[in-house]
């Protein structure tokens, strides 16, 4: 809604240098946007979930529609799903009937309309943020999109990749098109290396602490610098995956040698011959040298220490070892701390906590998992916490079980659970109890975003794991073990 | 759609900033298929407690500003979430717009396209609006105006000229897209 009047780049000579953000956005504009109308978009790729999906497929039902492309929509469940098993009877212990009626409709709508499902018997199920690109569905210069603002992780590829709502869905599913606003470019800029013991999650709650949590609407970030360079492809998709909690529509990192040693040979990434092609158009993407952003934040990723949130939003983040502010952004903090139950001058070092929860499409992957492992190894889940463990993916969890991380989990007296968004969004009856205090490798710290009454402190996989084992806020730096 | 030209009612203040969508309707709502009942679970965790009954305490369960038909709200309002269950909820609560003073992009793109008009306005406005929680408001989306009955003080706003004609006309963004059949095969054989 800021940007009204979108100018038509694609007339522009090719040789004006150009953002990673203008070469996607150009190659996908079916028609450029007018006085009249907004730029119609072509979209590669729909990521399908339960809970985003149903009204979407009742809307093309009305109309007498089919899906337009298929063979270009990737659809799994994983909101309303159990993280538990399911019996000898292979029946999945759904939280209520609600739940389960919600998935049975995914898997009907997807048979109904020729669509693949990853279903809970699938090898391949697991959060869609996750499978996406460990399918090799998601690629450079890509267009994605889902009914989920969590789908700015897709960035990490060098994809541009949004969340949308429901109407939308319906609209991509229809035209395999969307009418957009072209948004506006900030270049995030991480200078220097990050210390130690400190990672992509710190990075991108230091970045949302210094900008807010409205402070990137109707922008598309572009991540730059060394510190990101440096990031593995997981640590990008953490970086990613929280631009949405800046308010940005979506977050991008130039692809690079790393994302293609990736995606190589993937189920869904291009093959022999359509490897090399495809590789070579991916080189072209990156931001071309003197190219304009709208705006440019630098952060001087060296002086960034382990982040930990304090309020009821992603922006009211600090370092750990800081004492909770009275204000954030000229915002007080006085109505999110009697939520928290804190008091402005305070640590958080030393506070009680309930409720560990290490997963979600934030920190749910094989690297997050090693990194909790390290802190979990050869200790106990401290007496009176619940720690709740929850690969992202089929194949995390594979993956972790061959590595024995499961056994590490299991013998400290961690629960190891079935893929799910789980604890996140506390959809599935995994749940932080009213008035509890969680450490969540998660997204959001809303209040009754993990439960009603929840009380949420939102850090790294490493930062979690330490208040598992000592049973209070730890700066993990001070076990070792990372 | 409804066509949406000109709404009149008094308004509902909820000042905080950043209201997010697992307030304006939390998660374990969204288990349904269908668009059904949001409106009475819209704000459930401030407006119910642990019983279930209406918090008296909570500005939406007092008269009048349970029949208000805008709601004025805190900065970055409709943060967090994609879901649309948000202004589907605020519209089933009796609402047709929303003022703030920034609305998170997902939220608006969500509202624009089910006839919940979100509008943009200055703080020194927005300041005049939370100060008189309740004041009748007139709303004309084909002027772009926000105008306070008791002073006649009056606000402009912009609006994407493409949304407003929808708005004004009942039109369904995906009448659009479908017509737009043509380019878009023309576009998938020259990819191909």
């Amino acid at each position: 809604m800021e940007h009204p009047s979108p100018t038509n780049q694609g007339s522009s000579p090719p040789s004006r240098p150009r953002t990673l953000f203008e070469k996607i956005w150009q190659q996908h504009e079916v028609k450029a946007a007018t006085a009249d109308h907004p730029a119609v978009l072509y979209i590669d790729l729909h990521l399908i979930h339960e809970v985003t999906s149903p009204q979407a497929f009742d809307e093309l039902r009305r109309r007498g529609l089919k899906v337009r492309r298929p063979d270009r929509c990737l659809a799994t469940m994983d909101h309303s799903t159990p993280s538990l098993p399911a019996d000898a009877a292979g029946a999945f212990p759904y939280v209520d009937d609600l739940a389960r009626k919600q998935v049975e409709k995914l898997v009907e709508n997807c048979r109904a309309f020729g669509i693949e499902l990853y279903d809970l018997n699938s090898e391949h199920q697991g959060i869609v943020h996750v499978i996406g690109p460990e399918m090799g569905a998601t690629q450079p210069g890509k267009t994605i999109v889902c009914g989920d603002s969590h789908t700015s992780t897709h960035g990490a590829f060098g994809a541009l990749a949004f969340g949308i709502g429901t109407s939308e869905v319906g609209h991509v599913m229809a035209t395999q098109c969307l009418l957009q606003h072209r948004p506006k470019t900030t270049a995030v800029e991480f200078t220097g290396r990050l210390k130690p013991g400190v990672g992509a999650k710190d990075m991108i709650l230091a970045l949302i602490a210094e900008i807010g949590v409205g402070g990137g609407t109707g922008q598309v970030f572009e991540y730059r610098g060394e510190a990101v360079e440096a990031l593995s492809m997981e640590e990008r998709m953490t970086l990613c995956n929280m631009s949405i909690e800046a308010g940005a529509r979506a977050g991008l990192v130039a692809p690079d040698q790393k994302t293609f040693d990736y995606l190589k040979g993937r189920p869904w990434s291009p093959q022999g011959q359509a490897w090399e092609k495809a590789v070579a158009r991916w080189r072209e993407l990156p931001t071309d040298e003197g190219a304009a952003f709208d705006r440019v934040v630098h952060i001087d990723a060296s002086r960034i220490e382990p982040m930990i949130t304090f309020g009821t939003h992603p922006g009211m983040a600090m370092p750990i070892d800081d004492t909770v502010p009275a204000e954030i952004h000229g915002e007080a903090t006085d109505k999110a701390l009697n939520y928290m139950q804190f008091k402005a001058g305070e640590t958080l070092i030393g506070k009680k906590v309930d409720v560990v929860f290490i997963g979600s499409c934030t920190n749910s992957r094989i690297s997050d998992l090693r990194e909790a492992a390290s802190i979990f190894r050869d200790r106990n889940v401290a007496p009176g916490v619940r720690a709740l463990i929850v690969p992202g993916s089929k194949k995390v969890k594979a993956m972790a079980e061959a590595e024995g991380l499961d056994q590490i989990f299991r013998a400290a007296g961690a629960e190891w659970r079935e893929p799910s968004c789980s604890m996140c969004i506390a959809m599935n009856g995994d749940q932080v109890g009213a008035g509890q205090l969680a450490v969540s490798t998660s997204n959001r710290n809303f209040e009754g975003r993990q439960g009603k009454g929840s009380r949420t402190l939102l850090a790294g996989p490493a930062t979690a794991a330490a208040a598992a084992v000592t049973g209070v806020v730890t700066d993990a730096r001070r076990l070792g073990g990372t | 759609m409804d066509v949406f030209r000109q709404v009149t009612s008094h308004t509902a203040v909820l000042p905080q900033a950043n209201i997010d969508t697992d307030q304006i309707i939390p998660a374990r709502f969204l288990k349904i298929t269908d668009k059904q009942g949001l409106g009475e679970n819209a704000f459930y965790d401030w407006r119910y407690d642990e019983q279930g009954k209406p918090n008296p305490a909570f500005v939406l369960n007092q008269n009048p500003f349970d029949q208000a038909g805008v709601l004025v709200a805190g900065d970055n309002f409709g943060c967090g979430s994609s879901r649309e269950h948000a202004p589907w909820a605020l519209l089933g609560k009796g609402f047709r717009a929303v003022i703030s003073t920034r609305i998170a992009d997902i939220f608006s793109n969500n509202a624009l396209k089910n006839g919940l008009l979100p509008i943009v306005v200055d703080s020194a406005f927005h300041q005049k609006l939370t100060a008189q929680p309740g004041a009748t408001v007139n709303i004309d989306l084909e002027q772009q105006t926000v105008t306070l009955a008791e002073d006649g003080a009056r606000v402009g706003f912009t609006i994407d000229p493409f949304a407003r004609y929808c708005m004004l006309h009942g039109i369904d963004h995906l009448d659009f897209l479908l017509q737009q059949e043509e380019a878009i095969k023309a576009y998938e054989e020259a990819a191909a």
